[in-house]
Formats: C-alpha cells, sequence, structure tokens
C-alpha cells in the first residue's frame, strides 16, 4: 500500500515541479518573452521621415537635408552583367568594378553593403532607368544634413549613429539609426527626427518572410520631423565668427528682453559641412585630433574664464545695494590699493586719476582699481566678520547667474565658479581670512571664473535693470512659439533697480568720453554702454574681454567677448563687440577699416609662442 | 453473447476513455496549428499531417473496437507470441529497417512508415506482466529479478543498437513496476544515487566530485561511529568497498562520458547543466522551443495566432516540441491545464491499476502507467528545458501513426483488461 502513495506523490511532484517551470518561463522571466520588436519571428521595417529644418530668427533656412544615392550590392544576387556599360553608367574603371565586387563579398555574400556611394542627382536620375538590368544592385537613398551657410556648427551640432549606451537607455533607436549627437540636433532631436514608421512581418525559420504580421495592425506611418526655428541670427553669427577668424575665444549675444541668444561664437569654428555622411568620421578624427585650437571645444559655453575689469559692475552695484558707497562716495588712486602692510601688498592701477577724488562714474569709465578694491572690502567689512560679509557678497553675484549652471537648452555648459564664505574657510583653516586676502575679487581676477554665456547674460541683466530671462536657443517648434516656462518666467537679481542707472551711466562713458576705456571703439549714432577688461592668466598674454549693450534705453543686444591672449579689452573684445552692434542694429558698419582690421588681424603668432613656451617647459622639467 | 457484451461496456472505465478523447482533441488541435500553411485548409486534406493524423485517429478508433471486442484472456495466453514477434522485428530491422534522421527504427510498407518499437512496448509489458502472474515468482530471489530484467533489457538492447537510446530508456524504467511488486527497494536508491552521482560528476568534473563525495561519505561514517551506531574494527571491508564502488563509478563514469560518447550526446547534456549556452547550434532546438513557449505569457497569443509556431522555428514541432505549440498558442493557463490533465490520467491509471484483482492486470495497469508517466516526464521536460534532448513522442499529441496507435493499443487493452476485472480467472 505504501508503494502506491510513493507513485502518486511523485507523479504530482512531477506535476508541480513542471508548473512552476512553466511559471517561471512564462511570467517570470521577460527574457522567453519577446515582444514584436525583437521577436525573431518577426522582422521589423522601419520608414523613416524626413529630419525637419532648423531656421533663424529671421527665417533664414540654416539645416536643410539634401538626397543621397548609394549603390548597393547583394553579391550573392549578382547575375552576369555587362560590366563595360555598367562601369561607364557609374563612371568607374574595370579593376575598380572588380575591387569593389571582391571587398563587398568578403564582407558579406548575403547583406547588401555599399558598392558605390554618393551618387549625384544627375547620374541617379539616369542610372535609375537602367538598374533593373542589374541583378543585385540597388539604390538607396539617404538623407543627409546639409547647411547652406558655413556656420554656427557649435550651435547645430550634429547627427550621427546612436552609440551604444543610449541604446541599452533609450528602446526608439535601433543600431545604426542616426541620433543628434551635439547642439540643437541633439537638444531638440525628438521635434527634429519625427516619428518612425514601423512595418512588421512575419518570417520563417529561414529568415524568408512570409507576409505581413498579423495583418499589420501594428504598423504605423512615419510621422514628418517638425521644422525648429532658433533664437540665432544667422548673419550675425556669421560676420562674429569671421571677426573672431585666427582669435580664439567665445562671443556671445543676447536679446535682453527675451533671453534669446542672437549669436554663439566658439572661435576657431568649422564648417557644419564637414560633419556629414561618410566624410563625418575622417573629418572628425581630424578636428577632434587638434589638440592646440580645439576646434570642437564650445569656448562660448565651456572655458571657464576670470571675468576680470567687467566683474567691477557687479561689484559696484552690491556696494550700493548694501549701503556702503553711494555715487558720490569719493576714493583716492595713488596709483593702486595698498591691501596689506608689506610693500608687495599693493594693488597697481593704470587709471591715472592722481590727486582727484574717484566717483561711481568716473571709477567705472577709467576702471579705477583702487575705487573698487575700496568698494569690495567696504562691502565684505560690512558685516561684523569677513564670512559673513563674504556671504552677503557672494549671495548678491550669484544672483546675476553666476557660478551655476544657467539652466538653458543648449548641449553642454560648466558652473564657472563664484567663491563665498565656506569657499575661504576652508581655504584658510585659522579664519584669518577678510577683504585684504580676497582683494583681487574686487576687480574680477581672484577665485571668479566665468563663461562667456554667463557674463553675456550679466550683462543682459545690467541691460534689464536687475531682470532677465534664462538665455535660451529655441523660437519656434513647428512653426509655433514655443512656451516653456523655465524661458519665461521672469527672474530678479537682489539688487534694486534703482541702483542700475548711475553705474549704466558709467558703462555709457566708458564708450562715449573720451577717457573711457573704449572709446576707441565708439560707433557714432548708436549709444552703447560696455566695459572693457583684461584678464591675466597663467598662460600668456592677458585675456582680452568686452561687455556690452546697446542702446542704452530699451537695449536690444547683450554681449560679451572673450579673446583669448588679446592683450588687453579695447584691442581686440571691444571693436568686434561694437560692430556687431552695429551690424545688428544698422544692418551695416560705418567703419570698414575697422571691421577690415578685426577680419584680418590674426593671434596664430601669441598661440604659436604659447605652444613654443610649453614645449620648453617641459623640457627644462 | 448478448449478456457478456452489456458487462463488457458496463466494466469499461469511461473516466479513462474520457480523457483519451480529451487528449487526442488536443493534440490534434496543436498538430493543426503547428503543420497548417494556410487557415483556409480543408481539415481532411490528407497530404498535411494534420489531414494524416486524423486518419490515424480515425483508424484507431477501429483498432479500439476490435481491442474490445477480444477476450481479455486472449491477450494473456498470447503474451508470450507478442513478445517474439515483437523481438523478431525490432532485430528485423537490422536487415529490412529504413533510416531516417539516422536512427534505422523505421519499415517502410510504401504508404507509410511503421516504428515498430513504438508496438514493442505493449509486448514487452504484456510479458512482464504474464512472467510475474506466474505463481511463486518472487522478486526478493534473485533469479526471478534476473529474469524480469532480461525481459525488459532485450528490447531495450535491441533498440540502443538502432540507435534510439531515447526510447530504449523507456524499458529501465519499468523497472519501477518491479519495484511495485516486490523488488527490493535498494535497487532504486542505488539507481537514483547512480543518477546522482553521474549528473555531480558531470557537472563538477572527476577530480571534484570524488573529493566532495569521499569528504561526505567520511563525514557519515565519522557521525556513525561517535553515536556508536557504527564499529570500525569489525566492519571496515564494508567501509573499504564503498569508497573503491563509489571511486570506480565516477572513474568509469568520467570515462564514458568522455571516450563512450559522442559528441552530440555530451552536448545535450552539456546544455541541460549550464556548460554549453550555444542557443545557434545544439543548443538551438531547446533555446527556440523555450523562447516559444516564454512568449506565450499568461494567457497565450490564441489558436493559429503563434507566429513562431507559424514562422516553423521550433524544429519537429508537431512531433517532439508539440508541447511548445500549447505554450505559445495557450499560454500559462493552457500549458498548465495540460500538465494537469496529463497528471490526472496517470493517477487514474494507477488507482485503476491497484484496483485490480488479477496479478496479470495489476502489474500491465503499472507498465501502461509508468510508460506514459515517463514519456510524459521526459517529453516536456525536454521541450521546457529541463531534461537533455531525448527524441521520445508526449502520448496522444506527437504527430504520428506509430507513437499514437500504440498508445492506443496499450490504453485499451488496460481498460478491456480492467472491465473484466470482477472475472477471476
Amino acid at each position: 500500500m505504501e508503494k502506491k502513495y510513493i507513485a502518486y506523490f511523485s507523479i504530482l511532484l512531477v506535476g508541480l515541479l513542471f508548473i512552476s517551470r512553466l511559471f517561471y518561463i512564462q511570467i517570470i522571466n521577460t527574457k522567453y518573452q519577446p515582444s514584436p520588436l525583437n521577436n525573431s519571428a518577426v522582422a521589423v521595417k522601419y520608414d523613416y521621415p524626413e529630419r525637419g529644418f532648423i531656421y533663424d530668427r529671421n527665417g533664414i533656412l540654416i539645416v536643410a537635408n539634401q538626397p543621397s544615392y548609394d549603390i548597393m550590392i547583394v553579391p550573392r544576387d549578382v547575375k552576369p552583367l555587362d560590366t563595360l556599360e555598367f562601369c561607364s553608367l557609374l563612371k568607374i574603371k574595370k579593376e575598380d568594378f572588380i575591387k569593389k565586387y571582391k571587398k563587398s563579398r568578403i564582407y558579406s555574400p548575403r547583406i547588401p553593403s555599399v558598392f558605390l556611394a554618393q551618387l549625384s542627382k544627375s547620374d541617379y536620375a539616369y542610372l535609375q532607368e537602367k538598374m533593373y538590368k542589374y541583378k543585385g544592385f540597388f539604390i538607396q537613398k539617404r538623407t543627409l544634413r546639409q547647411y547652406p551657410i558655413k556656420s554656427a556648427g557649435n550651435v547645430l551640432g550634429y547627427i550621427g549613429e546612436v552609440n551604444n549606451a543610449l541604446l541599452e537607455k533609450n528602446s526608439y533607436y535601433q543600431q545604426g539609426e542616426l541620433i543628434g549627437i551635439n547642439g540643437v540636433e541633439k537638444q531638440y532631436e525628438k521635434a527634429l527626427r519625427g516619428i518612425k514608421g514601423v512595418k512588421f512581418i512575419q518570417r520563417n525559420r529561414f529568415n524568408k518572410e512570409i507576409g505581413p504580421y498579423k495583418d499589420g495592425i501594428y504598423d504605423t506611418l512615419a510621422i514628418h520631423g517638425k521644422d525648429v526655428t532658433i533664437t540665432l541670427d544667422i548673419k550675425l553669427q556669421k560676420y562674429a565668427e569671421d571677426l573672431m577668424l585666427n582669435k580664439r575665444g567665445g562671443v556671445v549675444a543676447i536679446e535682453p528682453s527675451s533671453g534669446e541668444i542672437l549669436a554663439l561664437i566658439s572661435s576657431p569654428t568649422y564648417d557644419p559641412n564637414l560633419l556629414v555622411g561618410r566624410e563625418r568620421s575622417k573629418n572628425y578624427t581630424k578636428l577632434y585630433l587638434d589638440e592646440d585650437s580645439n576646434p570642437l571645444y564650445d569656448r562660448s559655453l565651456l572655458a571657464q574664464y576670470p571675468p576680470g575689469s567687467p566683474f567691477k559692475i557687479i561689484n559696484a552695484l552690491i556696494g550700493l545695494q548694501e549701503g556702503v558707497i553711494t555715487t558720490e562716495t569719493p576714493f583716492y588712486c595713488r596709483g593702486g590699493f595698498k591691501y596689506g602692510r608689506s610693500s608687495k601688498a599693493f594693488m597697481k592701477c593704470h587709471c591715472g586719476t592722481l590727486g582727484s577724488a574717484v566717483k561711481l562714474n568716473r571709477g567705472i569709465y577709467k576702471s579705477c582699481n583702487s575705487y573698487f578694491a575700496n568698494t569690495y572690502k567696504r562691502i565684505i567689512e560690512s558685516q561684523t566678520t569677513s564670512s559673513e560679509g563674504m556671504k552677503v557678497w557672494s549671495d548678491h553675484v550669484k544672483s546675476f547667474g553666476l557660478g551655476n549652471f544657467l539652466n538653458n537648452d543648449l548641449s553642454t555648459g560648466v558652473k564657472g565658479y563664484v567663491p563665498d564664505d565656506k569657499f575661504y574657510n576652508r581655504m584658510y583653516p585659522t579664519f584669518k581670512w577678510g577683504a585684504s586676502t580676497t582683494i583681487s575679487n574686487a576687480i574680477g581676477q581672484g577665485e571668479i571664473l566665468t563663461t562667456p554665456i554667463q557674463l553675456a547674460n550679466m550683462t543682459a541683466i545690467v541691460a534689464n535693470k536687475g531682470i532677465y530671462y534664462t538665455p535660451h536657443i529655441i523660437k519656434k517648434i513647428d512653426n509655433k512659439p514655443i512656451k516653456i516656462d523655465k524661458f519665461t518666467t521672469l527672474k530678479r537679481t537682489s539688487i534694486k533697480p534703482e541702483y542700475f542707472p548711475p553705474v549704466i551711466e558709467g558703462m555709457f562713458q566708458v564708450v562715449e568720453n573720451p577717457r573711457g576705456t573704449a572709446h576707441w571703439s565708439r560707433v557714432k549714432g548708436i549709444e552703447i554702454c560696455g566695459k572693457t577688461g583684461t584678464a591675466e592668466n597663467s598662460h600668456g598674454q592677458d585675456h582680452s574681454i568686452f561687455i556690452a549693450f546697446a542702446p542704452k534705453d530699451n537695449p536690444k543686444i547683450a554681449i560679451a567677448v572673450f579673446v583669448e591672449n588679446g592683450y588687453w579689452g579695447s584691442r581686440w573684445a571691444g571693436p568686434i563687440s561694437t560692430l556687431m552692434i552695429e551690424k545688428y542694429l544698422n544692418g551695416e558698419t560705418k567703419r570698414p577699416l575697422k571691421e577690415k582690421k578685426m577680419f584680418e588681424g590674426s593671434l596664430q603668432d601669441e598661440y604659436d609662442k604659447q605652444l613654443l613656451n610649453q614645449a620648453l617647459e617641459k623640457e627644462t622639467k | 453473447m448478448r449478456k457478456r457484451r452489456n458487462s463488457i461496456f458496463a466494466g469499461i472505465d469511461w473516466t479513462l476513455v474520457l480523457f483519451f478523447i480529451v487528449l487526442v482533441f488536443i493534440g490534434w488541435i496543436n498538430i493543426y496549428a503547428a503543420s497548417v500553411t494556410n487557415t483556409s485548409g480543408e481539415i481532411l486534406d490528407f497530404s498535411t499531417r494534420y489531414g494524416k493524423q486524423i486518419q490515424w485517429i480515425g483508424l484507431s478508433i477501429v483498432l479500439i473496437i476490435i481491442i474490445i471486442s477480444i477476450d481479455a484472456k486472449f491477450y494473456e495466453r498470447f503474451s508470450g507470441i507478442f513478445y517474439i514477434v515483437s523481438m523478431l522485428s525490432l532485430a528485423g530491422l537490422f536487415v529490412f529497417g529504413t533510416n531516417i534522421n539516422g536512427a534505422t527504427s523505421w519499415y517502410n510498407l510504401g504508404f507509410s512508415s511503421i516504428q515498430p518499437s513504438e508496438f514493442a512496448k505493449i509486448a514487452t509489458a504484456l510479458a512482464l506482466a504474464n512472467f510475474l502472474n506466474e505463481p511463486n515468482k518472487d522478486l526478493s530471489n534473485l533469479k526471478t529479478q534476473l529474469s524480469a530484467f532480461l525481459i525488459l533489457l532485450l528490447p531495450a538492447i535491441l533498440i540502443t543498437l538502432q540507435p534510439d537510446a531515447g526510447s530504449a530508456l523507456i524499458y529501465f524504467t519499468l523497472t519501477f513496476v518491479l519495484y511495485r511488486e516486490g523488488l527490493p527497494s535498494y535497487y532504486l536508491a542505488i539507481g537514483f544515487l547512480a543518477i546522482i552521482l553521474f549528473l555531480i560528476t558531470l557537472s563538477l568534473g572527476f577530480t571534484s566530485s570524488i573529493i566532495i563525495i569521499f569528504s561526505i561519505i567520511t563525514l557519515f561514517i565519522v557521525y556513525l561511529i561517535n553515536t556508536k551506531k557504527y564499529h570500525l574494527n569489525r566492519e571496515w571491508p564494508k567501509v573499504v568497498s564503498l569508497y573503491v564502488f563509489i571511486g570506480l563509478f565516477l572513474f568509469s563514469v568520467d570515462f564514458v562520458f568522455n571516450n563512450v560518447f559522442e559528441q552530440r550526446h555530451r552536448d545535450r547534456f552539456n546544455i541541460i547543466l549550464g556548460e554549453n549556452s550555444d542557443t545557434r547550434g545544439i543548443g538551438y532546438n531547446t533555446n527556440q522551443s523555450m523562447l516559444t513557449i516564454g512568449s506565450g505569457g499568461l494567457t497565450g497569443k490564441g489558436f493559429l495566432e503563434g507566429d513562431r509556431t507559424q514562422g516553423k522555428f521550433v524544429p519537429e514541432q508537431d512531433t517532439d516540441y508539440i508541447f511548445s505549440t500549447v505554450g505559445e498558442e495557450w499560454g500559462f493557463i493552457g500549458s498548465s491545464a495540460v500538465i494537469i490533465i496529463f497528471i490526472a490520467f496517470i493517477l487514474r491509471l494507477i488507482w485503476v491499476a491497484e484496483r485490480q484483482k488479477s496479478k496479470f492486470s495489476r502489474v500491465f495497469g503499472y507498465s501502461v502507467a509508468t510508460i506514459f508517466f515517463f514519456h510524459f516526464m521526459i517529453n516536456i521536460g525536454m521541450v521546457i528545458g529541463l531534461l537533455p534532448t531525448i527524441g521520445i513522442p508526449l502520448p496522444f499529441f506527437s504527430y504520428g501513426g506509430s507513437s499514437l496507435w500504440g498508445f492506443t493499443i496499450l490504453l485499451f487493452i488496460f481498460i478491456r483488461l480492467d472491465a473484466d476485472r470482477t472475472y477471476e480467472w
């Protein structure tokens, strides 16, 4: 009797085991539950829509598509053909034909490969009628990006094959598909790409297609990519790129009333047409390997420079806000500012106003170091401890969008740096630090780092008297103005609007006053407010910096220009800014000589010298 | 005469008949799904596999009527002759057989092929029942044991030589019937132990497994000595021979596997032991069948909606791998239901076998249950990736006349015997 139960038990056990195994493969383990997309019984064919165009703010087409025709070959299907005629149609030699055929055979006899890439449109039209004769060959149409204006490569970005890391994250993309890799192409990929159409086709185990899967109920149609309008003024962009020729640096222009980016230049730049189609990887490598000028590095967004004298504007505003100075507070400049007991503790000043008192207005247009050192000292010392004073100062500075990501819609960016009390407490653990120790902050030289776009935004804020919209590049999608909250909410600094006019007046004098530091860059008929900057750096000559906005009332454009190793602010950055302003507001310049000088001016010698010095330094080490 | 016939019909176990009808019906539905090429196909199109299967099913009804009509005593009386004829038909394969898929297991009759090993099971089951039915056959007696094993071993050897090791395996499983009839339980224990040691050796290799197994035994013996249940000074020869036997066994497994087995046999084991994850070569069948079953999910894709079945991804899907069609089209619910039906059917067979008054009927019933159970276990275990690839059919499901008839005859002879259970002959 007992044995009977052993039998019953074993049979039930096997049944239970089988059902749990089925539960595992059918319910738990997703590896065994392929969706139609990765089911090997179903072939998935995609129908790729045309990618959307990109226009500039004035409706000028800047990115379009061009059809490209490749002759494809499936070696296994090739039947004997009239090679002579075929070669003459393709305009290749017979030896080439044999070489290409062998190459494709080695690649795979079954899988289609490119036999001859990128036929011209006229060749294609002619060939198309004859293709039926050549079994095993077919023409595949692809669309490539085309850039009618050779400009703004850094802003537009490029498209390329999607990489493996993204393939794992995003199920929309399949191996070998194209995706926006940088710039606008990356940021607005979803709008530009449209939605690919899908066809599911039933296959048998020999991979032979035996008809539509489930009569095509899962199939979808492709949806055309949307056109995108960006805020860039492509003419201004191109103009600025030409002005920056042979000079390294970044230029950013913003429309203060909206935060729209009018121009975003990183110099040296490259022709975006280089990163298209089959030549892309070759050219990319070339650009990538150019380590000295580094054209792929977007200086307008990524390069962090000390802001130099333009930063004095911020110190003036903080001084006024904190009540430590008024427009009438006088400071005496004795060729510099002595901030410590030792004779070395002396900050030189080149303003040249010996003897008479420097007030706010002159302090700005003469860029008096002593004036701002005194102001900064008063700000830091306005609180009971340096720490608290530094915190007040740092918070004000940060309210100008410095020291942090702007949170814009550009594909890349860095934070820059604004020091605060915690930073100095860490740097000087004994807490013996004060205004004197950090005095270089007064003139934008110390630990502060800004990117050109941050500085342009700061300029726009001053132009707007304390308010701003986050700088952005998108204007319209599918010709509909877009409303993105973060770009349409007004932001405020911690400085009251009433403190701005005297500072703006000082900036106006920088250009307008014959003794102003940028009088040389004055443009007749346009009220430009600016501030020069000359930032010391460890690599070589000082950087040439200029910020400006115009017109003074109801400003239309705010600009920040960094020219690496450009000696001083008014030498390169000043004229470039004012020429851009002139071009943007008037459409042309009345200063052709200055324009020519900028176009032709080169700092290449300076960069070569730097390179040489670096090499020498390495050698001596 | 009239009275007698009535009593036969009254004695028939209709539950088993119902199981038969249900299994054949579900089986055919799935053969249809696995072999249909265009959905508008005519069911009775005899050029198709599902059409042919309908023919086999129809003819099996004729067989059933014949089997039921024949006197139950006939099967007992002629069991010896059946056995001899069967063995001759197996032996005859070496002369007249046709080679299909590498095994000479078929007679080609022109219009169709016949696989005698499907019928040899019946004859062997009858012969075994007849042998044990003789008075004073005691399975604790070594001579009886040897004779019984001989009955099983003869067809097993003939079939192994075809070579069709999968089908031969079924004859060894009839040892369970012997166990039910009084074979000492250590035979089964040793068998189980051998299988476990076999698998351990294959997955861990000879050296590691011998170290592990010897350590376990040593620990066990030390435990026994400590608890004074064992006295080493008296019983040391037993201990030594235990070590020697296990050592020899492991060595021979290792040797046989690496030197006697062919690569395809080794591959089949390696896949299950997870040592070979080649899903395109030898592992293709199992992998495809598991993917196909898995793709069914909870409720399945529906009848004729299995795209992997339609795409014929699983080789032999209407024969050995028919269960993957069930898994894909009917999902977890459907395939579990099939398993439950099979389990219930086999339990019913044992239950019916236990109620037999005659030893002949009981032994035969147990043999029938054992044969069905191991076909079910090995086939589905293979299809769902739990057992190595052993090509034997799923009873009543797999396409094929010989196997359908073989199982039908097996079942209905037992039903016929059961119908007569009240008579003591």
